[in-house]
Order: structure tokens, then sequence, then C-alpha cells
């Protein structure tokens, strides 16, 4: 059973939509820290603000993911659910996140290398530097195109899958072992994005 | 690289896609569900569906119709006409879309930009302006709301920074002087509104080749361009404009 977590961020629908295209009948969309608990696979979707992430503490999911994790259950966290991986965002910054990966997710700034760069960074951008070790980005390559709509982003680290570039590089995917994230939506992010969704449905 | 959108344009009405032939006939061009497909398909970047008589009656038909399109949509789907209250974009967005278009409501009332960003996200909310200039220059192009009949005495460029302070997550310009013309958008008037604003600005109105898509992303400044008819006359999807595009230099999302 696949727990999508459900903490009132923007809109599930497209999310569980792809999730139902890709014949995943076995599916909670649900805010239970015992349903989270019991689940296979745990998909945290998001779009929007990182304080929205407060309700997870505030709900128990946050243990429950902590403990899910540990025990190897695969989680996959879609923008904003991916920067809550981290330890923070400069854009809530009472709000703490998992923490799972070092440092704090930032804003892009609003010049880069002389010129104004826009913000939020909206549009198709290219996925550079796969880790071919990668399980969730299997089969994607180098330059394919996907989904970006955000103005925060995640540093590059080791743990970082692919990177992006806009405003210098940041990591567009992120995994260690059985936890990842993506900071593009494979929802929206056609035939590459289904590609995406359906490696984590497979693991 | 962050690469340049084509939007493809669907215009609806009573539930079934029209589209104008020389600005006042209107035949039936389809059903919007399977459009959206074929647009997407054929290498749309984002799918925007217009309702472009947004009657109370049809408000029913319109959210099937959205449902049924985003059901297989995997691209951004843009919803538009008639949204008037938060909670008109809800039922919207409940239906599957991932972002709303407002255009007369937020003159009316430019908190809503504010309060359909609360619930939903910056990024989910489009506000779409109806500028017109005659022989002004850009800077004094004035906002129309009512589907271009009614003026409203604002200036676009100050309209779009107030929209993007509100919380706007993209502006989607159309110049009035320009569309239907076919004789290519209005770069000035795009350019002096994507200056002004941090957000992405979304060109419509005056598409009649590729050419005029380079510049606009180009002269224009503009990070997406809207096309309805133009695949109607001599292009004939998002896929081949793309390909035209790309030997001019502008970055697009190839393949798609």
């Amino acid at each position: 059973m696949i727990a999508v977590i459900d903490y009132k961020a923007g809109n599930l629908t497209s999310v569980v939509k792809a999730l139902k295209f890709l014949d995943v009948h076995d599916m909670v969309v649900t805010q239970s820290p015992e349903e989270v608990l019991r689940a296979e696979k745990i998909v945290l979707p998001g779009v929007g603000h990182f304080q929205a992430t407060q309700l997870l503490k505030d709900l128990g999911l946050t243990e429950a993911v902590r403990e899910s994790i540990a025990k190897g259950t695969p989680f996959l966290g879609i923008c904003v659910g991916l920067q809550w991986l981290y330890e923070g965002s400069t854009e809530a910054p009472e709000t703490e996140g998992l923490g799972h990966f070092a440092s704090q997710c930032e804003r892009f700034p609003a010049v880069y290398q002389g010129a104004d760069l826009k913000s939020p960074h909206v549009g198709w951008n290219s996925l550079e530097q796969i880790r071919p070790d990668s399980r969730l980005l299997r089969g994607v390559a180098n330059g394919a195109f996907v989904y970006f709509t955000h103005s925060w982003r995640a540093p590059v680290s080791a743990d970082t899958a692919a990177v992006t570039n806009y405003g210098g590089a940041f990591t567009s995917a992120v995994e260690r072992g059985n936890v990842m994230g993506v900071q593009f939506h494979p929802e929206k992010s056609a035939e590459v994005g289904l590609r995406v969704l359906r490696n984590f449905v497979e693991l | 690289m962050l690469t340049k959108r084509i939007i493809a344009c669907l215009d609806v009405r009573g539930g079934r896609v029209v589209k104008g032939v020389q600005f006042v006939d209107i035949i039936d061009a389809g059903d919007p569900a399977e459009l959206a497909h074929r647009h997407a398909a054929a290498g749309a970047d984002e799918v925007v569906l217009l309702d472009i008589t947004a009657t109370h009656e049809g408000r029913g038909t319109l959210l099937e119709t959205v449902r049924r399109a985003a059901a297989k949509l995997f691209v951004p789907f843009t919803v538009g006409g008639g949204v008037r209250t938060a909670e008109d974009a809800e039922a919207v967005f409940t239906a599957g879309a991932d972002k709303v278009s407002i255009n007369s409501a937020a003159i009316a009332r430019p908190e809503l930009i504010g309060e359909i960003g609360a619930s939903f996200g910056a990024q989910a909310v489009i506000v779409a302006i109806d500028a017109r200039r005659g022989e002004r220059g850009a800077e004094d192009a004035e906002v129309y709301i009512s589907g271009g009949r009614k003026p409203t005495g604002r200036r676009v460029v100050e309209w779009a920074r107030e929209a993007e302070a509100r919380g706007a997550g993209e502006i989607l310009l159309t110049s009035m002087d320009a569309d239907g013309m076919r004789t290519g958008f209005d770069c000035e008037l795009t350019a002096a509104v994507s200056e002004a604003v941090q957000i992405p600005v979304i060109a419509s109105g005056g598409a009649g080749s590729a050419q005029h898509f380079v510049d606009v992303f180009g002269r224009g400044k503009a990070d997406a361009a809207l096309a309805a008819s133009i695949f109607h006359f001599g292009v004939t999807d998002s896929r081949e404009l793309k390909a035209q595009l790309a030997q001019s230099g502008v970055s697009v999302r190839l393949p798609c």
C-alpha cells in the first residue's frame, strides 16, 4: 500500500491521478501516523509554502515518517516534500524539516552573475549530472526536461542524484538508500515524470 | 537551461472548443478533453483552457470538462474564465487544474489574488491582463476587463506590479491591439511588463509565424508564449514550432 500524505499543502489531485494512471490502486491519502507506519511506500507531495510542513509535526507524522524510513520504507518527497527532508528552509525558519539531509534550503538569488534572476523558477528545465546508481532516475537521460515551479531550492551535496542549473546548480533530485526527493513535479513532467514515478512505484 | 514555454490555448464555449474565423464566425473545433491531450502529445509545454463565455449555467459543464481533460493530462493545466471567488478556484483545482487564470475578478477585488494563493500557493495563480494601447507608448497601455469590453483607466505596467505584490505567480499578457492580427506579438509592451516584474510573463495575441515567437522571446523578454490559432495557419503543432525556434537559437523543450 502506498500512503500519500495529505498536509493541506496545495493540490494532491495531480499526484494521485498520476499514480492511478500507473495502475497503483492500493493507495491511501492520509493524515494518520498509523497508516503511514503501515505503508509499504510513502509519498509526500507539496507545492506552496514551507510553513505548511509544520502540520506534519503537529499531527505526529514527522515521527511516523522517521520510524518508517528507519525500517527501510521507500519515501518520495516532491517539491516542498523534497525540501522538508533537509534541516529547514529560510522560507519559514521557525519550522523544522526532517533533517535527513544536512543543510538549509535557500531562496534563489535576485541577481546571478550580474544579471537579474527571475523567481519563481517556473517551467521546463533539464536534469544534469544524473548519478548512475540512482534508482529513482533509472532510464532517465542527462538533459531530460522536467517541470519546476519554486522559489527555494536545496544545495548540492554528496546525496544529490541530479542537478539543475538556474542561478547556479541546485539539487533537483536527492537520493540516499530508501529516501528520495525531487524538486520538480513528476506528475506534471510528461513521459519523463511518469518514468520517475514508475521507478518509485516499482522499487 | 530553463526553456521558453509554448502554451496551447483552448477557447471553450458551452463545453466545446471554438475558434473564430475572421474574428466573427465561431466554428466548432472539437472536444476540449480530446484536444488538450492532442496538444500535450504534440509537444505543448502546458495547456490552458479558457471558458470564453463563462456563463453561470455553463459552470457545471466546465468543471466536468476540466475533470475529463485533466484525467490523463501530465503537463501543467490552467483553467480560466468565470473564476470570481476563492470557492470558484477551489472547485476548478479539485476538478484537476494546476493553475487558475483570473482577470476581471482580480481588478474588481485584488485581494482575490492573495486569497487563492494562500490556499493553493502563488504558483497556482495567473493574473491575466488584457491590454490596449493604440498609438500610445507601452508604458501607457491600459487594462481592459470583461472580455476586452470595458476600459479600467489603469495602466498595465502598474497593475502587473500590483498583481505581483499581491502574490500572483505569473502574468498572462494579451495585447488586444495585436490579437487576431497575426502580425506578431506586441514585443515592446511585453518587454515593458517583463522588466517591471520578477514573475514570469506569458505573451499572448498576434502570433502568426514562428518568427513572431523568436521575436517575443528575444526582444519581448517573454518567458512563455500562448498559441491558439497559429496551429491552424501553417504551423501544425508545438513540436514543429519548437523545431523552428530551436533552429533560431531559442532554448525549448526538445525532444518532447
